[in-house]
């Protein structure tokens, strides 16, 4: 389990000690007194549409004929403890919480069987969306799906070695503390496995390429000043803050 | 920060770019060298910036799966795979072929946030272009990222221009030869956002950076080449770009 944070003047490599952070270097500091960056820089960003069954329900889409996937830029990235702004004009905008899947192995044409060995491990990812900027072209189009800080990722990165089984991890997010969201990956539409095998079947996937691998059900608005907490079994916990327009120098 | 004075181009097997003169350019590429794509950033593609694009579409934009015009600009990502330089060896994984949109690239210089139309062009450090190859689709609702993600389907270069060195990005001639016989022609005053409009609406809602390329989008009815073809892009002044299509499983990347 590591993370990665800026502290005094540099960026450092962090570990969990207790519910502090050790540094690389040796110091030990409170979780609040770094700033939490991605516990990787990420590659490509892939993520998926309606691939939790019962969340494909609450959208009303019906079976699809290959997984949806579609892609993140970098500059929507953002780590732990950050802040996601709302535009004051908007009436639904919400989180996602999902399993992160990170590359660790160029794959090209990798079978299903094989391709769990192409995962170097896992990470938190909250995949912000709103809905009132939802378009019909190249769905979900990049002002839903791909704004300044709508791509929470971390705390931590986690080997695959540490995550005894993937396919039965619960997924939960609160609100304030209070539970909203809960899921669990063995719901998978489409699971990793097959995920890797698709993508690598036309492209080429390298290290530090990362798989949001979609969200449950148990969406909800969120607003201004909202905490949101991500957490999944054995991955920790991913806080985030919902902000103003006004925060932003927005009026 | 993505800074140039004059002509960036990275030759294959060198281990950085060469920011060069106009002459040195035209003489490197009279030699017959293969590049790398000049860039390194991020790249978005623009998709139906072009009013005759839009126009086609007709009634159909009111109707099922649209339900209504686009709004924000639409842009999709072409992602690190997709990379490739001039005299690219690019595979055609079907007999459907490859669809061409040629594209003015814009070159972001420095950090672009909430950009105003009329400053927008201090944003940009130059401009390139941009064969965004994809499977051809008819859909624009959702379209699998496997039509426009495949290795080596964004082949950008030669060179990168410093801005100082396209005097109007909104009035270029767009052309595409496939076997050395004219395919297509364009212009980039057929957009419907211009370059300082497009930057200023999509920098609203997210930050380009330094070295990432934002397209200008692909003309309307872009054409489709098959394996065994060659094809030679142009936009405005810019050296031109020529890519090598391939049966699937033939080599390819650089020539």
């Amino acid at each position: 389990m590591r993370g990665r944070v800026a502290y005094a003047g540099a960026i450092h490599e962090a570990t969990p000690e207790g519910d502090r952070v050790r540094l690389a270097d040796g110091r030990v500091r409170n979780e609040h007194e770094v700033v939490w960056l991605t516990p990787f820089e990420p590659g490509t960003i892939f993520a998926l549409g309606l691939n939790y069954a019962e969340h494909a329900k609450e959208l009303q889409f019906s079976k699809q004929e290959e997984p949806l996937v579609f892609l993140k830029g970098p500059g929507s990235v953002i780590g732990h403890r950050g802040a996601t702004r709302r535009p004051a004009d908007v009436a639904f905008m919400h989180y996602e919480c999902e399993l992160a899947v990170v590359i660790g192995r160029t794959a090209q044409g990798v079978s299903r069987a094989d391709a769990m060995q192409y995962v170097a491990g896992y990470t938190i990812a909250n995949d912000y969306a709103i809905r009132d900027y939802l378009e019909n072209y190249y769905r979900p189009n990049l002002r839903v799906k791909n704004r300044d800080g709508g791509t929470v990722l971390g705390p931590w990165f986690v080997d695959a070695a540490d995550v005894p089984n993937v396919n039965a991890l619960e997924l939960r997010t609160y609100v304030n503390g209070e539970l909203k969201q809960r899921g669990n990956t063995r719901d998978l539409v489409t699971g990793i496995a097959e995920l890797i095998e698709y993508l690598s079947s036309f492209m080429t996937l390298a290290p530090g390429d990362v798989i949001l691998t979609g969200t449950p059900d148990g969406i909800v608005n969120v607003n201004v000043g909202d905490e949101v907490t991500c957490e999944i079994d054995g991955l920790g916990r991913l806080v985030n803050t919902i902000a103003s327009d006004a925060e932003f120098g927005r009026s | 920060m993505f800074a140039l004075t004059d002509y960036l181009l990275h030759i294959e097997g060198e281990p950085l770019p060469r920011d060069v003169d106009a002459k040195t350019v035209r003489d490197l590429l009279a030699s017959g060298i293969a590049c790398r794509a000049p860039v390194t950033g991020a790249i978005y593609g623009t998709l139906l910036n072009d009013r005759y694009a839009l126009d086609a579409l007709d009634d159909a934009l009111h109707e099922k799966p649209y339900l209504a015009p686009p709004r924000a600009p639409i842009l999709y990502l072409k992602p690190r795979n997709t990379l490739a330089g001039h005299h690219a060896r690019v595979a055609v994984p079907s007999a459907d072929g490859v669809q061409i949109g040629a594209s003015l690239g814009i070159v972001i210089g420095r950090t672009a946030t909430r950009v105003t139309e009329r400053n927008a062009f201090d944003y940009i450090a130059g401009y390139t272009l941009v064969a965004d190859l994809c499977v051809p689709h008819s859909s624009v609702y959702r379209p699998s990222v496997r039509f426009r993600a495949r290795d080596n389907f964004c082949v950008v270069g030669p060179i990168v221009a410093a801005r100082r060195h396209v005097a109007d990005p909104d009035q270029l001639q767009i052309s595409i030869d496939v076997e050395g016989r004219p395919a297509f022609t364009a212009n980039t005053s057929h957009s419907i956002r211009g370059v300082a409009r497009l930057l200023t609406d999509v920098t609203d809602f997210m930050t380009l950076s330094a070295g990432d390329v934002i397209t200008l989008g692909a003309p309307f009815n872009a054409p489709v080449v098959h394996a065994g073809e060659h094809a030679t892009l142009c936009v405005g002044e810019l050296p031109p770009l020529q890519i090598t299509f391939v049966a699937p499983h033939a080599e390819q990347g650089a020539a």
